[in-house]
């Protein structure tokens, strides 16, 4: 007997997980996967959706979720149990992935914190979308700990508005979803 | 001039005829309703053909527990069609019930037309919303020609994988438009190639499985309602399996009939108030194989003590029934009859022997726990004991044409302990949900699947007031349904729990200014029988059989009896209690207050 046939042992510990999940373009779908995780007591960190393939009308839902184990399992088996749901991917399960998030951040201030805040956002190849006399609005992309950080760094030099788009994720390499 | 609109093929049909013509190409034979404004023209398509029938209900609930009766006993989809708003949120109870046990249903939802959704119309309901937690799936249809390939994707979807229901809503423009019927053909594969239930076992997961079973020294089999809703197969190369293995089985609530109850190897149901000998198996056994079966907590009891020393096998059709509550050893997704066939054809290949000592000495245990007796009772003095009853009931109905419902409570529990079911299909009772109200309707619609059989609702007096206003469906279509009321004038199993947990405070558990049950059936056309001593039994029953047409039965039993055995809930298998006949002293006690 090969000990892949068997399920692993139990573990309580607390995991995020990142998924990709391919759905029917359809009214409703979304409150359904919404639905599952309120009706069920699962986290949602991070959710995004949009169409991806308009002619087999197909959306992607990148969902961001935590649980132990068991929990992080059951909610893979829930959603590909929903009917107009056509694939589930665990992303973090199955390996190399990447993560991206896109963030409107908005800072308002002057003198040499208003130059501090420009210095960062260059370190951080973030870009300013909109300035007056005393705000930027900065756009950034990269991995979501990396927005985390740009903000903290910002906390301090006046932020006052935060707009993130949640995480969009991939498979690394050649296989598709 | 009327048409049949099941008959007209090349003009253009009505929402309405198309609606009906599919139900006709689905099969159904019945659909059990309730019309209303926006139902009105299915209700004249209805009218005018006859090959599919239409039993009018008296309350939405009871059309829908009605389907669940006819479909659990036939295998077949059931069919609502009730109206918009208070039509389909008076449905909600029986759709979750549904869901809960995998009924296979299709329930026609009435709507506002497509312009005025959203506008709070009269009998407006979001019953898309409402039911999308309660069913399998439900779809809003806003065009006529998505109409045919909706409900037959509706059927599909109801009756595959794992059964449930599926609500599909009908805006009243929509049924009253014209479009273009599609026959079931010409859907060789649903619109949703998303929809792919996993029939076939996994080879390699199969080959572990026998290797476990083959090896174990204290096996059990533990199977569920999964094993009478995959049908004939799994029910026969069940028995196959067990008897080939000589190993000891158990049935959930759900499951009864899965397995022959007058089997020397069966060991009764388990769980909460299954027998000591099933429970203490579960407890004791190295190698479980569960089958159509979901670990439930009526089942496991205490998660972290449930049958800590076994490994376990679960086979199920649903994906996310595994390792749900119960971490498993070795999961094997698939239709039970086709893994139980796999599982059967492995056993013969390998010329499996199980090993005959440690067999014997884990069938010398469970003798030991058998001979506990733990269903004994002791029938004395002037007060009927509902196990009485029970037991007298089905002596007498033994042998017969019969199939059995319940409602939820104390009656249901003695129900499942006391009536034996040698094949599937035979009992149905609300086991997930605990629908009190089920067991009335759901007779009804047994009966009109079986004309010519004995169908008996077993009853508390609690749970048969839900729903009795069936009583007046069951005259009008000549269905002989009998209720065999067990009335201790009490909400059972809730005082069970009061004395148990609550000190004994009965509160609000005590049902008042009942009705005259004899004279109730009497009032809608119906005969009622009484008994109040235990000698008078025997005569209510044969009474209730023999007397035509819809009989109640008001047998008043004794006020205080209690279910045993019981794991008190949240407690483990090994704390199981047995009754005040095995010398075991009842509790009250504020300090049992339990969680589940």
């Amino acid at each position: 007997m090969t000990s892949a046939l068997y399920s692993s042992a139990p573990d309580t510990a607390v995991e995020r997980h990142t998924f990709s999940v391919l759905v029917e373009n359809e009214p409703g779908v979304l409150a359904r996967v919404i639905g599952l995780f309120s009706g069920r007591g699962y986290n949602i960190e991070s959710l995004t959706v949009a169409e991806v393939d308009r002619v087999r009308r197909l959306s992607r839902i990148n969902l961001v979720t935590t649980g132990s184990r068991m929990i992080i399992e059951q909610i893979k088996n829930q959603l590909d149990r929903l009917v107009p749901i056509h694939k589930v991917r665990d992303l973090t399960v199955e390996g190399a992935h990447l993560e991206r998030e896109i963030a409107l951040i908005k800072v308002v201030g002057s003198g040499e914190k208003r130059v501090e805040s420009l210095r960062i956002a260059d370190i951080f190849r973030a870009h300013v979308v909109d300035s007056t006399n005393t705000s930027f609005v900065f756009e950034m992309t990269g991995r979501p700990e990396k927005v985390d950080a740009f903000i903290r760094l910002m906390e301090p030099l006046g932020l006052i508005e935060i707009s993130r788009a949640g995480v969009v994720a991939m498979s690394r390499g050649t296989d598709g979803i | 001039m009327t048409t049949d609109p099941t008959k007209t093929e090349s003009r253009a049909m009505t929402g309405a005829e198309i609606l009906v013509q599919a139900l006709a190409d689905q099969g159904v034979e019945v659909v059990f309703g309730y019309p209303g404004g926006a139902v009105l023209p299915i209700y004249d398509a209805l009218f005018r053909q006859n090959r599919v029938r239409h039993i009018l209900v008296r309350h939405e609930q009871g059309a829908v527990h009605a389907a669940e009766g006819y479909a659990r006993s036939t295998g077949k989809v059931g069919v609502v069609l009730v109206t918009s708003g208070p039509g389909a949120t008076n449905c909600v109870t029986g759709l979750t019930d549904a869901l809960m046990d995998s009924v296979p249903l299709v329930c026609l939802t009435g709507q506002v037309p497509t312009h005025m959704i959203g506008n709070d119309a009269f009998q407006e309901a979001d019953t898309i919303g409402i039911t999308r937690p309660c069913t399998k799936h439900n779809y809003l249809v806003k065009q006529v020609g998505d109409l045919s390939r909706v409900v037959h994707e509706a059927f599909y979807i109801a009756r595959s994988g794992r059964p449930g229901p599926v609500v599909v809503d009908l805006p009243k423009n929509v049924v009253m438009a014209e479009g273009e019927y599609t026959t079931p053909s010409d859907l060789d594969a649903p619109r949703h190639g998303s929809y792919r239930p996993q029939m076939e076992p996994e080879r390699a997961k199969i080959e572990a499985a026998i290797e476990l079973i083959a090896n174990a020294k204290r096996p059990l089999f533990y199977t569920g309602g999964g094993i009478i809703n995959s049908g004939p197969q799994a029910v026969q190369k069940l028995r196959e399996l067990v008897q080939l293995s000589g190993y000891p089985i158990t049935n959930t609530l759900m499951g009864l009939g899965g397995f022959p109850a007058s089997d020397k190897q069966f060991l009764g149901m388990l769980g909460m108030h299954g027998t000591y000998e099933a429970n203490l198996a579960m407890a004791e056994c190295d190698v479980m194989i569960a089958v159509g079966a979901r670990f439930d907590d009526r089942v496991t009891g205490r998660l972290a003590d449930f049958s800590k020393g076994s490994k376990k096998i679960h086979i199920d059709i649903d994906p996310s029934s595994i390792n749900k509550n119960v971490r498993v050893e070795l999961g094997i997704v698939a239709d039970c009859g086709r893994a139980l066939d796999a599982l059967v054809e492995q056993w013969k290949a390998r010329r499996c022997k199980p090993d005959a000592t440690a067999l014997k000495a884990w069938w010398d245990t469970i003798s030991t726990w058998r001979a506990k007796d733990c269903l004994r009772y002791r029938q004395s003095g002037e007060v009927i004991k509902p196990q009485y009853a029970l037991q007298r009931l089905y002596e007498l109905t033994k042998g017969k044409d019969v199939y059995f419902t319940t409602e939820v409570g104390q009656h249901q529990m003695w129900a499942a302990q006391f009536l034996k079911f040698e094949e599937p299909k035979r009992w149905m009772t609300s086991g997930g949900l605990g629908t009190m109200g089920y067991g009335f309707p759901a007779a009804m619609g047994v009966q009109v699947a079986h004309p010519e059989a004995l169908v008996i609702d077993v009853a508390g007096e609690a749970s048969f007031m839900m729903n009795m206003q069936e009583l007046s469906t069951m005259m009008q279509y000549r269905l002989p349904v009998k209720a065999f009321i067990l009335n201790n004038r009490y909400m059972g199993m809730v005082r069970q729990w009061q004395e148990f947990f609550h000190g004994g405070r009965y509160s609000e558990s005590y049902m008042d200014s009942l009705p005259d049950f004899v004279k109730l059936a009497e009032s809608f056309g119906a005969h009622g029988v009484r008994a109040t001593k235990p000698e008078e039994v025997d005569q209510a029953i044969r009474t209730m059989i023999e007397t035509p047409g819809p009989v109640l039965a008001d047998i008043l039993v004794d006020q205080a009896e209690n279910v045993y055995p019981m794991i008190p809930g949240g407690a483990a298998h090994y704390e199981m209690k047995l009754g005040p006949d095995h010398g075991e002293l009842k509790e009250t006690t504020d300090k049992g207050m339990v969680l589940v």
